[in-house]
């Protein structure tokens, strides 16, 4: 009698996890199929494109389209573009971010609280309301069109402070005495020894300002105008909407853009899953 | 009395060389923040008060003039029309999906590591890019979506060319590309659920099913909401996604609020009339993300985040 509903139940539970691995897998396959396609396409003919017939594989590998794709547009200097902005903003929030968290965990001084809250609450402002002033300050600073007006509005923000306080005031003060005793000024205390101890914080952080900075969109679309400062993300959308239907040489654009990013993902994905989904986490 | 004592004997609160290091280590911050975000933010506001053409130099003030033509102006309803469908379908169904997905993750899974890798692929990939191989895929002749349903006999509609679908095609690509990332957030909740709820129940004899209900889902509660408050913020602020597929397009069906924003700021140079929208969507989401500190707790959380 036991041993039947025992076997009932694992019956029924192995059938369960079969239903369960059924849905996983066609979830998978319904994110993995859009990105076969993308590469599939992009050495495809276009007899091979424009046809009614459903055919995964090209019949013949046109590796061709991924040289076109340097005649239309200057995919080069926007892929450079798009490294010299997110590299550059990325080291810059580290080091300001580390400067300001350092100021207000591990510093006392008048007004600290209420400064840090006021400058948390800043991140509530929407992009969308500073574009345009910061839009018509950078053209009158006369910067549109170069890396300053992507870079410069960004080299300090809220978050990066926000996120590194956290972990700075978790490291026990005794520790800080210690060095302060040795002698050692703020700068050195926070360079030699609260950076090395926080190293993972500043890595996961550096994936996050460097995903967001790298698919930034509006922004540049509005603080650039000739072909040669946009960035990668801006680029594709501009060879989209001026080549139609040129598909499979655009495939081949968005191959190139993205293969860097997923390699690295493949490498340090679970420092990128951290990095990516940190605004959500810490609540 | 404490500090007046203390001051009494010559120590005062705060240690002049530690004000003036703070000081110094916030320099760099505090210009950055003082010329893009202080300034702007007065300046955006001014300028909602303002009708100006940037071509002219006349900034003729015009009160709340630029508010009141807004809320008479069809188009600017359309594309708050427009952003609340596409709200709701990424809100609904990016929560259903990405928790979907996490329930059957998260326990007893040989593989899920590998699962939760595929998942997060689109959340890793340049929404540009999602939004091209997409439009490609929802192509009305040759696109992969058209040419599966003819595998089933049906004839597919013009996705990204018609008025009915586009939208449709946007929220299912939003949903395709977001859900990895609720997914991961609902995972940190469910990891965050104490196992003894679960022998407990098992105990008293409950099945699957009502484990799900009573315990999952209930204790899933706080996170459900930050996951749909976070959807709402980021969807009422969509514009790559829409201008990469359809660019409002066609006959204005699928411009949202920041998608006609860019049109009047950056195509007809209204800046004045686009900051008053800008002031609209910002005082929408503030009221929003007061709502999630409110009611939910868990401050500041997706503000920062983009899309």
């Amino acid at each position: 009698m036991a041993s039947n509903i025992d076997r009932g139940r694992y019956i029924r539970s192995a059938g369960l996890v079969g239903v369960k691995y059924l849905v996983l897998l066609s979830g998978a396959a319904a994110v993995a199929f859009p990105f076969l396609w993308m590469v599939f396409t992009s050495f495809k003919g276009p007899s091979e494109i424009f046809t009614y017939s459903f055919k995964l594989l090209p019949s013949k590998w046109r590796f061709s389209n991924y040289l076109e794709v340097f005649e239309f547009i200057p995919f080069g200097r926007m892929f450079l573009n798009s490294v010299i902005v997110s590299v550059v903003i990325t080291i810059s929030q580290m080091f300001t971010g580390a400067l300001a968290a350092y100021a207000f965990a591990r510093l006392r001084f008048p007004g600290r609280d209420v400064l840090f809250y006021a400058y948390l609450a800043t991140m509530m402002l929407p992009e969308q309301v500073r574009i345009i002033p910061s839009f018509l300050l950078l053209k009158w600073m006369h910067l549109i069109d170069t890396h300053w007006a992507l870079t410069l509005p960004w080299l300090a923000g809220p978050f990066s402070v926000f996120f590194l306080r956290q972990s700075f005031l978790d490291i026990p003060q005794s520790l800080l005495d210690a060095a302060q005793i040795d002698g050692a000024g703020h700068l050195r205390i926070l360079f030699q020894v609260i950076v090395p101890l926080t190293r993972n914080t500043f890595l996961t952080l550096g994936v996050f300002t460097f995903m967001w900075s790298w698919n930034m969109f509006f922004w540049p679309l509005v603080m650039t105008q000739s072909l040669t400062m946009r960035t990668l993300p801006v680029g594709l959308a501009m060879f989209k909407s001026q080549m139609g239907t040129n598909w499979a040489v655009m495939m081949a654009a968005s191959v190139l853009a993205v293969a860097p990013i997923i390699l690295a993902f493949f490498l340090a994905q679970r420092r990128f899953i951290e990095g990516i989904t940190l605004t959500g986490l810490k609540s | 009395m404490k500090s007046a004592v203390l001051k009494s004997l010559g120590c005062r609160r705060y240690k002049s060389e530690d004000t003036r290091v703070a000081y110094a280590f916030l320099f760099p911050s505090a210009v950055v923040f003082l010329v893009f975000t202080a300034f702007p933010f007065f300046y955006s506001l001014y300028l909602s008060f303002h009708e100006w053409n940037i071509l002219t130099p006349a900034k003729p003030f015009v009160g709340l003039g630029n508010y009141a033509s807004l809320f008479r102006d069809p188009d600017f309803w359309n594309a708050v029309k427009n952003t609340l469908i596409y709200s709701a379908g990424a809100i609904l169904g990016t929560t259903l999906t990405s928790l979907a997905l996490a329930l059957l993750l998260w326990k007893g899974l040989r593989a899920r590591n590998f699962f939760r890798t595929v998942y997060f692929l689109p959340v890793v990939t340049s929404l540009v890019v999602v939004a091209i191989v997409w439009s490609w895929i929802f192509d009305p002749q040759f696109g992969l979506a058209n040419k599966l349903l003819k595998l089933i006999g049906i004839n597919g509609p013009a996705w990204l060319y018609s008025p009915h679908w586009a939208m449709f095609a946007l929220v299912f690509t939003s949903i395709w590309k977001h859900s990895g990332y609720y997914m991961v957030i609902f995972l940190a909740g469910l990891y965050g659920i104490p196992e003894v709820f679960y022998e407990c129940a098992e105990i008293d004899g409950a099945n699957g099913f009502q484990k799900l209900w009573h315990i999952t889902l209930p204790l899933l509660r706080r996170v459900t909401a930050l996951v749909m408050v976070m959807l709402t913020i980021n969807s009422f602020k969509v514009f790559t996604l829409v201008y990469v597929m359809t660019g409002g397009g066609p006959m204005k069906s699928t411009e949202t609020i920041v998608n006609y924003l860019y049109r009047q700021g950056f195509e007809s140079f209204r800046m004045g009339y686009a900051s008053a929208i800008a002031w609209v969507l910002f005082i929408v989401i503030l009221l929003v993300s007061l709502f999630q500190m409110k009611f939910i707790g868990g401050r500041r959380s997706a503000i920062g985040q983009q899309y």
